[in-house]
């Protein structure tokens, strides 16, 4: 080979494909904003945006745990709702039972979401292609007729809170602005969780997979541990948003394990950015701030939701999701 | 009727790293794989020709690892890897290259490689600390890089990288596993001249270094590389021995209809 | 006739009914499927309107029948157009912009019929003539407009079959179900042809929700619990294969059907009322995805895969 001087490593690439950098002053400012939002609202009087920006940041939760496994995994997981509802399920049943603290009541929801995710990714992960998709959605909905039918607990009713989850320390939870920062905390740390996971070996690991999952496991990978270890935190992840859902609205109901449901965390993650850190915020920003404002103006906002999603997938030709693969043809 | 498959004539007392032996695969009523049987020994470029069809590549496929075989035994290093997964191949040394370039495009030559490296630098559940961090992985790298020839494109996309620059990296990521034995599939798959040039002066860099399994059908840099070749020829290796006493084997020339293979006055 | 023989009789032909409906949907969505690769979710969103354009149209007329015919045509119509200005331009796109595409679409389409006819369910009344029983065997009475269901759906099938062995059409179609390239190389007029097959899927989702409709209810949303058994349908039976979907479809509507009837009896007799009360028809309903599950489980690619 002729002499060719060698690339340092001290010469920096500029970043990959790999690299997701959190931009730390960026993101102390996004947090300021909205730690400053209560206040704010409170000032203006429109206390109704502290509830809508609470909806925001928990679903922004459970799509960045969908963006994990989709955007940054490549597996399209049609039953990631299922995880959710779970989640919100636990903290219902549990309060019903008696349960109220939010220090046993929340962690269950994490476990209950994360050992679904392994059962269901264990099975599911052994298929690719739009075989994985159906049968991702095939057990959200086993378990979604499983809750219609238990009417133990609501059945298809539902549950209905008594209050909300108690967390002790003197934060009462009931106060509205209260579970907003403590709901923003919990983003703020789950964000940064996922952000250094990136950055970390696992999180190279898990876009290579999405890459190219043959080579992956030609060069000594096991891809389906790896695969499934990501598949199960996002379940975790997804049972917190769950928690966290059902303290917020009070009622749970196996509306939230439905195909429905698990189609619209796909579009925020789709709207967001596929792959993209802050795509789960983005996206459930988007699409719950587009809902507030299209029904404001018509009771068919539906209409004026699927025209303006419809827009967007059309006129991005280099694919908003051009990032995945398991669900891709190949 | 069974053919013997011959001893080398070049005496040699050294264990085989690979011993593969009566393996059989069909493919429906398809016989591609005949009880084939062949060893390559340590430190040494053993090249596996054949005509098209004769069943190289699903040979090939079942020794990685990517097929299972009907009957037979593939021995590695003296354990019995017939049914072990390819991944765990992998992590005891026995690595392959594709023939059609499969590598991770969208991604630099360097974290093509550092991944390879990666692999079996211990767990990737690692969570929190930053992998850019560790430099000892990207320097080993970029030792990678140099020895295939790409140290200049480091930073190159590896989708942007030319057709034989990519065959270069698609050794380089077998290579970086550090392998026991490297499974090259035409390694000069579509190359022109002056690209296949440059990788047969990178397999003869490799050689010693790196026991190496051949699979080419570029005859010229087969006799000028291989230490010995075994002919594959319906599923089933016929002859195997030193370039020279291939090139005259009767049922080798007749299986190529003695045209392909050099004569002595052009190796 | 037993009581016991009586039931499962009554159920087996409940299930054959279900499945070739489910066929109907299932053909069209491994054919969308199969030939263009693509994921429509949009297709249960055909059925609706089928059905709603179909209870108009034989309200308007008085008459079953030609509301049917008026229906199928009209949403062919729909169809057709819906491929022509907006699907034809996800076919090369991932299945994730499809995903959100169709989704889009379904929201439409919800949003689009509760708009032009309202919240609440409208009426689609069977023919008069077949509102009555029919005696099949003696002490064994069945509902005369279940059996033309049955009888429509085997007529249907058997056109199909025809359409897709004998017919040009149906050869452009296997050859563009297995191979799409090739078929595009050998001259096949791909667009005319996809939209073609897309206009007959519509049509099938009309007729099964023209048929459906007297027996399950006409309203918005009536296409989505539909449509995820007919994703099941054409897992299990093998995607782009319409032998596949056929097959697919009598076994999950059989398995559906029995299962939901049989399953809370069986609970109750064996177990006593308080665990069958929860328990069966739960198991009832997941029935159908645990043999998904199985069937993928031995066969990755379904039943029957079309070769890709």
């Amino acid at each position: 080979m002729q002499p060719v001087p060698s690339a340092s490593t001290t010469t920096t690439a500029s970043p990959g494909l790999l690299d997701h950098p959190l931009h730390p002053w960026r993101s102390l400012a996004v947090l300021l904003l909205l730690a400053a939002l209560p206040p704010v609202a409170s000032a203006l009087g429109e206390d109704f945006y502290v509830g809508l920006a609470t909806r925001i940041l928990i679903f922004a939760l459970a799509a960045t745990s969908l963006n994990l496994i989709l955007g940054f995994g490549g597996m399209v997981s049609f039953g990631h709702a299922a995880f959710v509802g779970l989640g919100a399920y636990v903290v219902g049943i549990l309060m019903q039972e008696g349960v109220t603290s939010a220090w046993i009541a929340w962690p269950a929801a994490i476990a209950a979401g994360a050992l679904f995710a392994l059962a269901v990714g264990a099975v599911s992960l052994r298929t690719r292609g739009v075989y994985f998709i159906m049968i991702t959605l095939a057990f959200a909905q086993m378990l979604y007729y499983l809750m219609v039918s238990w009417k133990t607990w609501g059945g298809d009713d539902g549950l209905t809170l008594p209050g909300r989850s108690v967390l002790g320390a003197g934060v009462d939870l009931a106060l509205d602005d209260r579970f907003y920062y403590v709901v923003l905390g919990l983003f703020a740390l789950v964000f940064v969780g996922v952000q250094r996971l990136l950055d970390a070996r696992f999180g190279h690991v898990l876009q290579a997979l999405r890459e190219n999952e043959t080579r992956m496991g030609a060069i000594g990978f096991p891809v389906y541990r790896y695969q499934l270890v990501a598949f199960t935190l996002a379940g975790g992840l997804a049972g917190l948003a769950g928690a966290l859902l059902a303290n917020q609205s009070g009622f749970v109901s196996p509306a939230l394990l439905q195909w429905n449901q698990s189609g619209l965390l796909l579009v925020m993650v789709i709207l967001g950015g596929v792959g993209h850190l802050w795509g789960g915020f983005v996206g459930a920003a988007v699409f719950l701030l587009l809902e507030e404002v299209l029904s404001a103006y018509t009771i068919h906002w539906q209409f004026a939701l699927g025209a303006v999603l419809l827009a967007v997938v059309l006129a991005a030709p280099r694919g908003l999701a051009g990032l995945s693969r398991r669900g891709a043809r190949s | 009727m069974r053919t013997t498959t011959n001893a080398h004539p070049v005496a040699d007392a050294a264990a085989p790293l690979l011993h593969v032996d009566g393996l059989v695969k069909r493919f429906g009523g398809l016989v591609a794989t005949d009880r084939a049987a062949l060893h390559v020994l340590p430190g040494e470029l053993h090249a596996l020709i054949g005509p098209n069809g004769a069943g190289k590549t699903t040979l090939i496929h079942q020794i990685s690892g990517a097929l299972a075989p009907d009957a037979g035994r593939i021995v590695f290093g003296g354990e019995d890897v017939t049914r072990v997964p390819m991944p765990r191949r992998v992590l005891r040394g026995l690595v392959r290259s594709y023939q059609i370039t499969s590598v991770f495009a969208r991604l630099s030559v360097r974290d093509n490689l550092a991944l390879a490296v990666q692999a079996r630098q211990g767990s990737s559940l690692r969570f929190w600390r930053p992998a850019r961090a560790e430099t000892d992985r990207y320097a080993e790298a970029d030792a990678v890089a140099e020895r295939v020839g790409l140290a200049a494109r480091l930073h190159a996309l590896a989708g942007a990288l030319a057709h034989g620059e990519q065959r270069q990296l698609e050794v380089g990521l077998a290579l970086a596993t550090s392998p026991r034995l490297l499974l090259l599939d035409e390694p000069m798959a579509g190359m022109g001249p002056d690209e296949s040039e440059r990788m047969l002066a990178l397999l003869q860099s490799l050689r010693g270094a790196t026991t190496m399994l051949l699979v080419e059908h570029d005859m010229d840099a087969v006799f000028r590389l291989a230490d010995r070749i075994s002919v594959l020829v319906a599923g089933r290796v016929i002859a195997c021995g030193a370039p020279g006493h291939i090139r005259n084997h009767p049922e080798v020339r007749r299986a190529y209809l003695g045209d392909e293979l050099p004569t002595e006055t052009e190796a | 006739m037993t009581g016991a023989g009586v039931l499962v009789l009554e159920q087996s032909l409940n299930g054959l009914q279900f499945g070739l409906m489910l066929f109907l949907l299932a053909a069209g969505l491994t054919l969308v499927f199969g030939i263009m690769d693509m994921i429509n979710l949009a297709h249960g969103s055909l059925y609706m309107v089928g059905a709603y354009l179909i209870a108009t149209a034989a309200a308007a007329s008085g008459s079953f029948w030609i509301g049917l015919l008026a229906g199928v045509a009209g949403t062919a119509l729909v169809g057709m157009l819906l491929e022509v200005t907006v699907l034809r331009r996800l076919y090369r796109r991932d299945h994730l912009s499809q995903v959100l595409g169709t989704f889009a679409i379904l929201l439409m389409a919800n949003e689009g019929v509760r708009m032009l006819w309202g919240s609440q369910p409208i009426a689609l009344n069977p023919p008069a003539s077949l509102a009555g029983p029919v005696e099949l065997l003696p002490g064994f009475s069945y509902p005369a407009y279940r059996l033309l269901i049955i009888g429509v759906g085997l007529a249907v099938a058997a056109l199909l079959y025809v359409l897709v062995t004998r017919t040009r059409l149906g050869m452009q179609v296997r050859a563009g179900a297995s191979n799409r390239e090739m078929a595009r190389a050998m001259g096949v007029d791909v667009r005319r042809l996809f939209t073609a097959v897309f206009g007959l899927g519509a049509a099938l989702c009309a007729v099964a929700g023209g048929m459906l409709g007297p027996l399950l209810a006409v309203q918005v949303g009536m296409g989505e619990s539909i449509l995820i058994l007919a994703f099941v349908v054409i897992v299990i039976g093998g995607i782009g294969s319409i032998r596949g979907a056929l097959f697919g479809a009598l076994l999950v509507g059989v398995v559906d059907t029995a299962g939901r009837a049989l399953i809370p009896l069986a609970f109750d007799r064996w177990l006593g009322a308080d665990a069958a009360a929860g328990a069966g028809p739960a198991l009832a309903s997941i029935l159908i995805y645990l043999l998904m599950a199985a069937v993928l489980f031995w066969k990755p690619r379904g039943l029957f895969p079309a070769h890709g």
